[in-house]
């Protein structure tokens, strides 16, 4: 065999340094292999916090949607302003209505989903090293969009009753005594996603007061504020905060997330800046998408569906929790969601949810494991469980599956605990 | 068998993909890339998934040859060429009693030792050892039998799933729970520092043939999951810069692992050159990568073959010698 000692070296990918920075972390992952075999049908995910739109009335949602492009098809077919239509607009502050939030349609942004208002508003906001404070632990596609500016997230505590305020206020004193100023705090009040916790009523105005104090932007982020078991809707944080808060909403919840359609609402001069910041990511929005939500909420009796979404996804939280109760070994704690999608799950002592994942690949459960959900390397002892979408069945089965795994991973640490 | 002598047609080629390893996403991208090859030179070929619908899919519509893209258990451990054969459908790679040898590493490393071919030395563990008989003193028996650095990986599996380096008796305990996430035995072998070489061999009608052997230049954190499938995370040298009686030997072991293990159509053989230039065998893969960054395509076609029309012969080839 002829071997040349000066062969050049193949990288495949020949723009390998040319990438910026940011990119960095951009690169293939176990987890995400593991996540690909979730996705299978044999296993039970409790991973994705994925809605279950086949409780929609999917034959008249088609009806509607053919109306609509054989009625309007040449708007919705068309490019439409970054700001958003403004017929869905006016839909959009009817629906905020129902969080008490009094809002003019002007000063609303229609974004992809929440998740590019997250994008547009770490762009206008962050500088690399910028501090972004948010919930302990907080929303991983948050931390995502954070992170791809470059942002240093500082976590503040939660309990039971949502963000601490006095933890809070201990984050902001420790960014000040660094030299710094955070841009914003970052918060998901309502059925928090991973935790599941809401931030209660007597802690919001607290919490408002001490960033109005400090003249710290509240971003509030309320993807299932409409989503609770019980009683009507918590008071939004920007209904008492116009001037303090952005809001963000969506439709991914309360109707389909596969039309991505979710808006910001934020003070003229933000706003302004979102809109000049959407202009130039996308030029506009979806207007095949943004019609269909404004039809659906003008011709579909959508307050009934949300009725609807929170019985099924009330009925999937008791199976989850009852099934926990029943199966989780001695050392496991939860929280207990009053809506939403999540259950936060700390492990035992000892275990790292990630390093486990695998162990339920193979025993045919899926989750995602807690760290995702830090910026900072915690969390490594927890899990976040979604029920939203299987069957309350699948999800009794899910649990007694996870348990089955936590146990063998118990035994397994024990095994090669340090003395052992 | 040549080429120039087969008339067969390939009237539908089925690529099985996916599966429920962790490899399935890696699997995904090798079996849809030799779909798209076959595609470009005119086969109908599909990907299909193993799952429950699979059998009543080959039953009702058989093709005329399948190519195995699973990796990982289920499309290496010899089970699916189990069924392609239970179904009298011809396919490309080892039948399953090797694939059942090559995928258990332990049996590979003993077989192809057997052979003569150096392998680093090793111990093959259960987990249930570890619990019987006391973590801390089996650890202990093993930092002084085969010292230190060690490498340690699932007996069973790819990609580095589950693997990695001990460099000091204190990280074994976390490398064994690394490795125990993905299967129940453990292989941990002493690790030989070196040129990491990967030999493809395949056989496109005129016996088994070793391409030029890829050398592989990881970065910092070694050759894991990332550095595997990120495209540029890691250099490759086709051929290796490796002295030619090196380059040999390697060749020729690679061939020697594929020939006992009874090995047929295609493998891939991992090898780890010491600095004496000695080769030492780590692994074999009877269904190995083809994704872009997977070193089979690339040794393929650093000898002058194209990776769709190979693909296409070894589907011949195999249609003609039938299920």
């Amino acid at each position: 065999m002829t071997v040349d000692p000066d062969s050049p070296a193949v990288r495949i990918d020949r723009y390998i340094g040319q990438y910026a920075e940011r990119a960095r972390g951009m690169v293939a992952s176990e987890i995400r292999a593991l996540f690909a075999v979730a996705a299978r049908p044999e296993i039970v995910s409790l991973a994705g916090g994925t809605p279950y739109v086949a409780a929609l009335p999917l034959d008249v949602v088609g009806g509607m949607v053919g109306d609509l492009v054989a009625g309007q098809g040449a708007q919705a077919l068309q490019y439409c302003t970054a700001q958003g239509d403004a017929g869905l607009r006016e839909r959009i502050c009817e629906v905020m209505s129902l969080e008490g939030i009094e809002a003019h349609p002007d000063d609303v942004v229609v974004t992809v989903g929440s998740q590019q208002a997250l994008d547009l508003l770490a762009r206008i906001f962050i500088d690399p090293g910028d501090v972004v404070l948010a919930e302990a632990p907080s929303y991983v596609g948050a931390l995502g969009a954070f992170a791809a500016y470059q942002a240093e997230v500082v976590h503040v505590p939660m309990d039971e009753d949502g963000l601490i305020p006095e933890a809070l206020e201990q984050a902001m004193a420790a960014v000040a005594a660094s030299g710094r100023r955070a841009k914003f705090l970052y918060t998901v009040p309502n059925f928090h996603n991973p935790a599941g916790v809401t931030l209660s009523a007597a802690r919001r105005p607290r919490i408002l007061e001490i960033c109005q104090r400090a003249g710290l932007l509240v971003v509030e982020d309320n993807p299932y504020g409409l989503l609770g078991f019980d009683g009507d809707p918590m008071r939004a944080m920007r209904a008492d905060a116009a001037e303090g808060v952005v809001y963000l909403g969506t439709f991914s919840k309360t109707f389909a997330a596969g039309v991505r359609v979710g808006w910001a609402v934020a003070p003229p001069a933000i706003r302004d800046k979102l809109i000049l910041a959407a202009e130039s990511a996308v030029l506009c929005h979806s207007s095949f998408a943004q019609l269909t939500v404004r039809e659906y909420l003008a011709t579909q009796p959508w307050q009934e569906q949300i009725k609807d979404f929170r019985e099924l996804y009330r009925i999937r939280r008791d199976a989850a929790l009852d099934s926990l109760t029943r199966m989780m070994p001695a050392g496991c704690e939860w929280t207990r969601p009053a809506g939403g999608f999540y259950v936060w799950l700390r492990l035992p002592d000892g275990i790292d949810a990630k390093a486990m994942l695998p162990r339920a690949i193979s025993g045919r459960v899926a989750y995602v494991p807690g760290t995702g959900f830090y910026a900072d390397g915690a969390g490594a002892q927890f899990a976040r469980l979604c029920y939203a979408f299987p069957e309350p069945d699948r999800i009794r089965e899910g649990i007694r599956r996870l348990a089955s795994v936590i146990e063998g991973e118990i035994q397994l640490r024990q095994d090669f605990a340090p003395g052992a | 068998m040549s080429l120039s002598s087969l008339t067969l047609t390939l009237h539908q080629v089925v690529v099985l993909a996916g599966g429920l390893s962790p490899e399935r996403e890696v699997s995904l991208r090798s079996g849809n890339r030799v779909r798209d090859e076959l595609v470009k030179l005119g086969v109908d070929a599909i990907v299909l998934d193993a799952d429950a619908g699979l059998l009543a899919r080959l039953a009702s519509h058989p093709p005329t040859a399948v190519f195995p893209a699973i990796h990982g258990s289920c499309g290496e451990d010899g089970a699916i060429r189990e069924i392609l054969a239970l179904l009298n459908l011809p396919y490309v790679g080892a039948t399953p009693s090797a694939c059942r040898a090559a995928f258990d590493k332990p049996t590979a490393k003993s077989i192809v030792a057997a052979a003569g071919v150096l392998t680093p030395e090793s111990v093959t563990l259960s987990r249930e050892t570890f619990h019987d008989l006391g973590a801390a003193a089996v650890i202990d028996l093993i930092v002084a039998r085969l010292g230190l650095p060690l490498y340690v990986k699932p007996s069973r599996g790819g990609s580095s799933l589950g693997a990695g380096a001990v460099r000091s008796a204190v990280e074994l305990p976390a490398a064994l729970l690394s490795c125990f996430a993905y299967g129940d035995i453990a292989l941990i072998e002493r690790l030989i520092q070196g040129t990491e070489i990967a030999v493809s061999v395949v056989d496109l009608g005129d016996g088994p043939r070793a391409l030029p052997p890829v050398e592989i230049v990881p970065g910092e954190d070694g050759y894991d999951y990332s550095a595997r499938y990120t495209a540029g995370q890691t250099e490759f040298y086709v051929p290796a810069r490796l002295p030619g009686v090196a380059a040999n030997a390697v060749a020729e072991a690679a061939l020697t692992a594929h020939s006992v293990l009874g090995l047929r159509d295609l493998s891939r053989t991992d090898f780890i050159v010491d600095s004496s230039g000695t080769a030492l065998f780590l692994e074999v893969n009877v269904s190995p990568g083809m994704t872009e960054t997977s070193t089979l395509p690339l040794a393929l076609e650093a000898a002058g073959h194209s990776f769709g029309a190979a693909c296409l012969t070894l589907l011949e080839l195999a249609a003609a010698r039938g299920a």
